[in-house]
């Protein structure tokens, strides 16, 4: 039985390039409103999970998907693909500031969806680079290029990008890859504040960043589950899995 | 210090490294002279042309329609013709190829159709330009029944530029990272959306170069258009604009500049000079424009 508060089910997720096979049968759901942290060394899965979320790997040549997720308790391929992208908001590792400006950047997923309105369009590119705690830095500049922001600040442009189409689920992939710990802070505090309010799925390589924001934390390996539980279980002394204990303490292999 | 260490060694350099040292000079010389050696030819030709034409370079010989069979005036026909084919041509081939090639990057996946099509651009761009012009004798003058006419011969240059201006706007189109497109599919952008806000604005200089050298291609190739629409001579009003239609023959200024320097007798010697000059001249300006354009893009580059 699907509970309520369901807010993304996977269910047996397959996922191969080619030959290589990046997600075999993965299943975990996702409730509404919270932070999860996806954990796991690199060629885990994670970032192909994410894609898989917002239907992103039928864009990867030679991808091929196994398996469901529901969103919503709706299958996603059942769904307009771009009305999908909508609803959920995706943040690359790499900063990706588009080149036009930082209004425009902002703007953009907006504009695409229909929205000609300047006023509606002003209002929502302001709300979104607050959200993100961006906009004290550029609102005298709101119309130089994106893409001369430093790499701290582009990331929070793309996060502000994200929430610009209002979406209901936030991905995030390694968000702090490429920018400095105090822009890492800054960010994690605007998570902590966009958590409840929508849901969060976060991918990431430091287990510490997964032990701050997280409710619950999944841990995978070489494509599947290896435990999905709440944080504070995830993080002591006896999660259900040895593998776990060994991987979030650093003795792992 | 500096000063005081000229001349002498700072450290005892071991027999290898001075070996290394002289080669290290030769080949910077030997690079500088190669490098030398492809500009002398081309100051060389220019000069050459330029003074033997420059008895007769004035915007006369320009306007001036041919007279006494070919043995005087100037060369308003054929420069007309040559504009007549390059535009036309290119008008046919532009659209089509820079579609063809924001299909083949954006769109295509890889499969047996994209990689046919691939070859075949490759390859097309490999057939000499006599094999293109009887392709267009028989496909176009004799099948399609248009006639030799500026019409089936700018047919036949357009085919012979299509495979390099769908090569030169892939190269553009790839030049955009693919991050940009994946940041606007993140966002429920369409592909479409996502070439026409991001991928094009940001290619259309390096397109636009691109289609333009092949202005300078088309106005110097001869065999292309020698059976399908380029004659020996036609009577035309000087500086008349629209002197050509389209389902007429035309002069062309490569096609002139053969004709008088090898098929008639008896002609001043610095008519083919001055002609060679003109299109010379005008492929160098074309060029010119290109790199402008290129300058231009280097320059306001946003990422």
């Amino acid at each position: 039985m699907v509970t309520a508060d369901v807010h993304l089910a996977v269910d047996a997720l397959r996922v191969s390039y080619g030959p290589r096979e990046a997600i075999k049968g993965l299943t975990l759901d996702v409730r509404r409103g919270e932070i999860l942290a996806v954990i796991g060394p690199a060629q885990s899965g994670k970032t192909t999970l994410l894609r898989a979320l917002n239907r992103g790997i039928e864009d990867v040549p030679g991808a091929t998907v196994g398996g469901t997720i529901r969103i919503n308790d709706t299958d996603t391929r059942r769904l307009d693909v771009y009305g999908l992208r909508r609803r959920i908001g995706m943040v690359a590792p790499l900063p990706v500031g588009l080149p036009l400006s930082i209004f425009d950047n902002v703007a953009f997923a907006p504009r695409m969806a229909g929205v000609r309105d300047r006023q509606q369009l002003a209002q929502r590119v302001e709300e979104c680079l607050r959200q993100a705690a961006l906009w004290d830095e550029v609102k005298d500049r709101l119309h130089t290029l994106g893409t001369k922001l430093s790499g701290g600040q582009q990331q929070r442009l793309t996060i502000a990008r994200a929430l610009s189409h209002d979406p209901e689920v936030l991905c995030l992939d390694e968000f702090s890859i490429a920018i400095d710990p105090v822009t890492t802070m800054r960010i994690e505090d605007v998570l902590r504040q966009l958590g409840g309010r929508m849901t969060i799925v976060l991918v990431t390589n430091l287990v510490q960043q997964a032990r701050r924001l997280a409710n619950r934390t999944a841990f995978v390996l070489n494509g599947e589950l290896v435990e999905l539980d709440s944080t504070e279980v995830v993080f002591s002394s006896t999660p259900a899995s040895p593998l776990t204990y060994d991987y979030v303490n650093g003795n792992f292999g | 210090m500096s000063g005081a260490v000229a001349g002498t060694l700072r450290f005892r350099a071991s027999a290898f490294t001075q070996r290394k040292l002289r080669f290290e000079r030769v080949a910077g010389i030997v690079f500088a002279v190669m490098t030398a050696a492809m500009v002398v030819p081309l100051v060389a030709i220019v000069a050459y042309l330029v003074y033997h034409a420059w008895p007769i370079l004035s915007l006369d010989f320009l306007s001036e329609v041919p007279r006494q069979g070919m043995r005087a005036g100037g060369i308003w026909s054929p420069l007309l013709g040559t504009v007549y084919l390059v535009v036309l041509s290119l008008a046919i081939a532009a659209p089509i190829g820079v579609l063809a090639a924001v299909f083949l990057n954006e769109y295509a996946r890889d499969n047996w159709y994209t990689r046919v099509v691939n070859l075949a651009v490759v390859n097309l761009a490999g057939v000499p330009s006599i094999v293109h012009a009887l392709f267009g004798l028989g496909a176009f003058v004799m099948f399609a029944g248009i006639g030799k006419s500026i019409l089936a011969a700018s047919l036949t240059l357009a085919i012979m530029t299509l495979p390099v201006i769908i090569a030169s706007t892939k190269e553009a189109l790839a030049s955009v990272p693919m991050a940009f497109r994946e940041a606007c599919w993140n966002v429920g952008a369409t592909r479409w959306q996502t070439i026409r806000h991001v991928v094009l604005p940001n290619s259309v200089s390096g397109i636009l170069t691109g289609v333009i050298l092949q202005v300078s291609r088309t106005a110097g190739e001869t065999a292309p258009i020698m059976f399908t629409g380029a004659v020996f001579f036609k009577a035309l009003e000087p500086g008349a604009l629209l002197g050509y239609g389209l389902f007429d023959q035309c002069m062309a200024l490569s096609m002139h500049l053969f004709t008088i320097s090898t098929q008639v007798p008896d002609v001043p010697e610095a008519l083919p000079y001055g002609t060679a000059v003109v299109l010379l001249g005008t492929v160098l300006l074309v060029n010119a424009l290109a790199i402008t354009l290129r300058v231009y893009l280097r320059m306001r580059k946003r990422w």
